[in-house]
């Protein structure tokens, strides 16, 4: 034994540097390179933004549309595909009852639309859950739903309604808030996947 | 280093996030190449958050002060 083990022996740093591709010193570092400047109209390319918009439930769309107009703010196109309970938050808040056939109008009945009656999905309480988040968000400065909307729609983030559920609750265009894009189906958001759209299903 | 002359303020204290950041991308939205907005927030986040939103869209973050209670940012729109 030679005298260098009576250095105190550390078991993890030589398990450490006898790890593969461990660098032994650590190499000077340079500061990371500042983005370049872009030239010109040159935008960063970046990928788009697809949030499929399913759930009705006032968290849930809390953060999708805090989502959808962050990345709007953020210089990247965003579309919200708003499908099955998601759709009934983009009725108005003016309509009370919607449908055409006698199902369809208990179906609004039983679950009020528009983007400012929305439910939590836990500790509803007959409504006193979603009135103290409200509450709690005002006295936060946070955003309502109904704000991330407005501010999203005026950074042209795209609100496209899905036929399908449209057709299935009764739902005619003039049901819906201002500014929806034209309603499409499964294929227009597989197609936007396969493009260069980045999902998110909330 | 010349003073940036401030074209807009936006001023976001009391508001949480993303409401700096929305605000900020609608007053620079409309402004023309080189103007300077300037960003005063009290979320804490949103000095994570600017640098990532100046990153994202090319946008210049010439100044970062704080009074410890609120933040200030002056951006150049590219």
């Amino acid at each position: 034994m030679t005298t260098e083990t009576l250095a105190p022996f550390d078991p993890l740093a030589e398990a450490i540097a006898a790890a593969d591709g461990w660098p032994e010193v650590a190499e000077p570092t340079e500061a990371p390179a500042p983005v370049p400047a872009l030239e010109g109209e040159g935008e960063v390319k970046t990928k788009d933004f697809l949030i499929i918009s399913y759930s009705g439930e006032l968290e849930k769309v809390w953060a999708a549309m805090i989502l959808a107009s962050t990345s709007a703010a953020m210089g990247v196109r965003t579309r919200v595909f708003v499908t099955f309970w998601g759709l009934q938050v983009f009725v108005k808040d003016s309509k009370r009852i919607t449908g055409q056939n006698w199902m369809q109008k208990m179906m609004s009945g039983m679950q009020r639309p528009g983007i400012s009656h929305r439910k939590l999905s836990k500790m509803n309480f007959l409504g006193m859950g979603p009135w103290m988040m409200g509450r709690l968000a005002k006295q936060n400065g946070v955003a309502s739903p109904k704000e991330l909307l407005e501010a999203a729609q005026a950074l042209g983030v795209e609100f496209i309604p899905c036929q399908m559920t449209m057709d299935m609750f009764g739902l005619r265009p003039e049901d819906m808030i201002e500014g929806m894009s034209e309603p499409a189906g499964a294929a227009t958001v597989i197609g936007l996947l396969t493009e260069n759209s980045t999902p998110l299903f909330i | 280093m010349p003073v940036v002359e401030i074209t807009q303020t936006v001023d976001a204290r009391g508001l949480s996030c993303p409401m700096p950041i929305v605000k900020t991308a609608q007053a620079v939205k409309p402004l023309p190449s080189g103007a300077a907005v300037e960003l005063l927030a009290t979320d804490a986040g949103s000095i994570k958050d600017v640098a990532a939103w100046c990153r994202a869209t090319g946008n210049e973050l010439v100044e970062q002060t704080s009074d410890g209670a609120v933040y200030r940012f002056v951006i150049r729109r590219k």
